[in-house]
């Protein structure tokens, strides 16, 4: 009885609207490449892209260590120091800034979107130049570069952090409140137990967005591996441009695997 | 049987606290040692301070007369962003493919590619625009180039990580139907993972144009350079309206993206 056999009927589709899209692209890309000078490739490149490939296969081990002045693992440490440093102040300057920016820890919707939109601000603003313009207040050097991340990185473990403390259980929180207990005492014994493990957690996962930071802030002399790098490549000395790379690799990939392993131990 | 022996009251001992106070030690220690590694002095920023405010002063009114002049370095700077993410996005497709461990069943290529790719990801972008800037020159086609492999690193990871998480229903009736692994890819895994994958590629064109504004700073092209320029000449009424200029485009750039990205999954 039941045509069994009936052709099954394609959705149709807004056939408009994706044209409209690919044409949309088209323009765009369109835009995009006749904006961009034909490139002209210096007849250096093959040669110097070649060298920098040896140098990182036969890189200059003489660097790692030297006994005075700059060497490989003083920079590397330096990068550290300041990931390190950066974090740490970060991570304590923007415990306040998150409970203000929390709905449920602050009082009013105001004062909360207020919060929120600092946060948003500091995270918009380019450390690159943050850190510019810490070098024209401190100087040159790595304390330019820890207050460049430190100052930049209340921005997004801001928003983690007030996105922790809005997930928590309001639950030890009320008991607190029924048996008289005042705000800081609050914070202290329901809220903070809470937050803990995860405030760790992205500080840590923020120290391994530093450490990559660190590694580039030493471009504009702010301290760190980069400054090396920038010395080595202006000099063309590829080898050593080589030894660079394969440190910070290595820096990096330790740093991460590291971190990684302790958070998974945290949550 | 139980109530007739006297129950005896064990306070449970409090577990030992010599792992936190270690952990704090160790805390302590690492920051000390930074703080001396790095030249922290509270004295010199506090002697500093005077000159940051003084900056932030000069700052203040922007020259809006200014904007005229850098219109031409942002629309570089989105180009940059814009060919530098579809470029790295076209070479990522076969990237995750090759590292996904529900396609590619061979442990002996799956990991060494993830490995390739974890490498790629550690060089920070602004250090790759300095390599290329000295193999082709000053220029947006550094920029790009850094921009390229920025992406793959990005784009890839994410992807190959949606389509190991993709449900397997589809390939299984396929190869019970005798597809082969082309036909596998274009029918069962594309269709589920596209929106994803544009997703994570309007993702990386966020990150990339803010990445892109600063590359100038190693002379990489783009807005960046303007930076240079401004700060050099002590022109800081300028340099905070190339600032604002900069925030103005990513937030516009973002608030579409995430628009885009919202309605596609």
């Amino acid at each position: 009885m039941s045509n069994t056999t009936r052709p099954l009927i394609k959705p149709k589709k807004n056939k408009t609207r994706i044209w409209l899209i690919y044409i949309t692209l088209a323009l765009i890309y369109i835009w995009a490449f006749s904006g961009m000078p034909l490139p002209d490739v210096k007849e250096t490149a093959a040669q110097v892209s070649k060298a920098i490939f040896s140098g990182i296969f036969s890189p200059d081990w003489d660097y790692v260590y030297l006994p005075d002045g700059e060497d490989l693992l003083r920079g590397l440490l330096d990068t550290l120091a300041i990931a390190i440093l950066g974090t740490f102040i970060s991570a304590f300057l923007c415990v306040p800034f998150s409970f203000l920016a929390a709905s449920n820890m602050s009082k009013g919707r105001s004062l909360s979107n207020t919060g929120k939109f600092i946060l948003s601000l500091i995270r918009t603003f380019p450390e690159i130049v943050m850190a510019i313009m810490f070098i024209k207040a401190v100087g040159p050097g790595s304390f330019a570069g820890v207050l460049a991340l430190g100052l930049h990185s209340i921005g997004m473990l801001g928003k983690l952090f007030t996105e922790e403390i809005e997930s928590v259980d309001p639950g030890p929180a009320e008991a607190l409140t029924a048996t008289g207990a005042n705000r800081l005492q609050i914070i202290w014994f329901a809220i903070l137990p809470q937050v803990l493990p995860g405030f760790l957690s992205y500080t840590l996962y923020r120290f391994e967005i530093n450490v990559r930071s660190a590694s580039i802030l030493g471009v504009i002399g702010a301290g760190g591996i980069g400054t090396l790098l920038i010395f080595a490549l202006s000099s063309r000395d590829w080898e050593r441009v080589g030894i660079i790379l394969l440190g910070i690799i290595v820096m990096v990939t330790f740093i991460d695997l590291l971190s990684g392993y302790i958070r998974k131990k945290i949550v | 049987m139980m109530s007739t022996q006297p129950q005896k009251r064990v306070i449970p001992e409090p577990p030992s606290k010599l792992k936190t106070y270690f952990t704090f030690f160790i805390i302590l220690l690492l920051i000390f040692g930074s703080a001396i590694q790095t030249n922290t002095s509270i004295t010199e920023l506090i002697a500093g301070f005077p000159n940051m405010m003084d900056l932030l002063v000069q700052m203040v009114p922007p020259n809006w007369s200014y904007f005229g002049k850098i219109v031409p370095a942002m629309l570089e700077t989105i180009r940059m962003a814009l060919l530098g993410t579809t470029f790295g996005a076209i070479i990522a497709i076969p990237i995750a493919l090759f590292s996904a461990s529900n396609i590619v069943k061979n442990t002996w290529v799956f990991y060494p590619v993830r490995f390739i790719l974890n490498l790629i990801r550690t060089i920070p972008d602004l250090l790759l625009a300095a390599i290329f800037v000295s193999i082709f020159g000053l220029g947006p086609l550094p920029g790009i180039l850094a921009l390229t492999i920025f992406s793959i690193g990005l784009v890839a990871k994410l992807t190959y990580e949606a389509i190991e998480a993709i449900d397997p229903g589809p390939m299984e009736a396929m190869t019970s139907v005798g597809a082969n692994k082309i036909q596998w890819i274009f029918f069962g895994v594309i269709p589920q993972v596209l929106p994803h994958y544009i997703s994570y590629v309007l993702y990386t064109f966020e990150v990339n144009i803010r990445a892109a504004a600063v590359l100038g700073l190693v002379g990489a092209g783009g807005i960046g350079l303007y930076y240079d320029r401004t700060l050099g000449f002590f022109e800081y009424d300028k340099t905070s309206s190339i600032i604002i200029f900069t925030l103005v485009v990513v937030l516009i750039i973002d608030f579409i993206s995430t628009k885009l990205r919202e309605k596609l999954i």
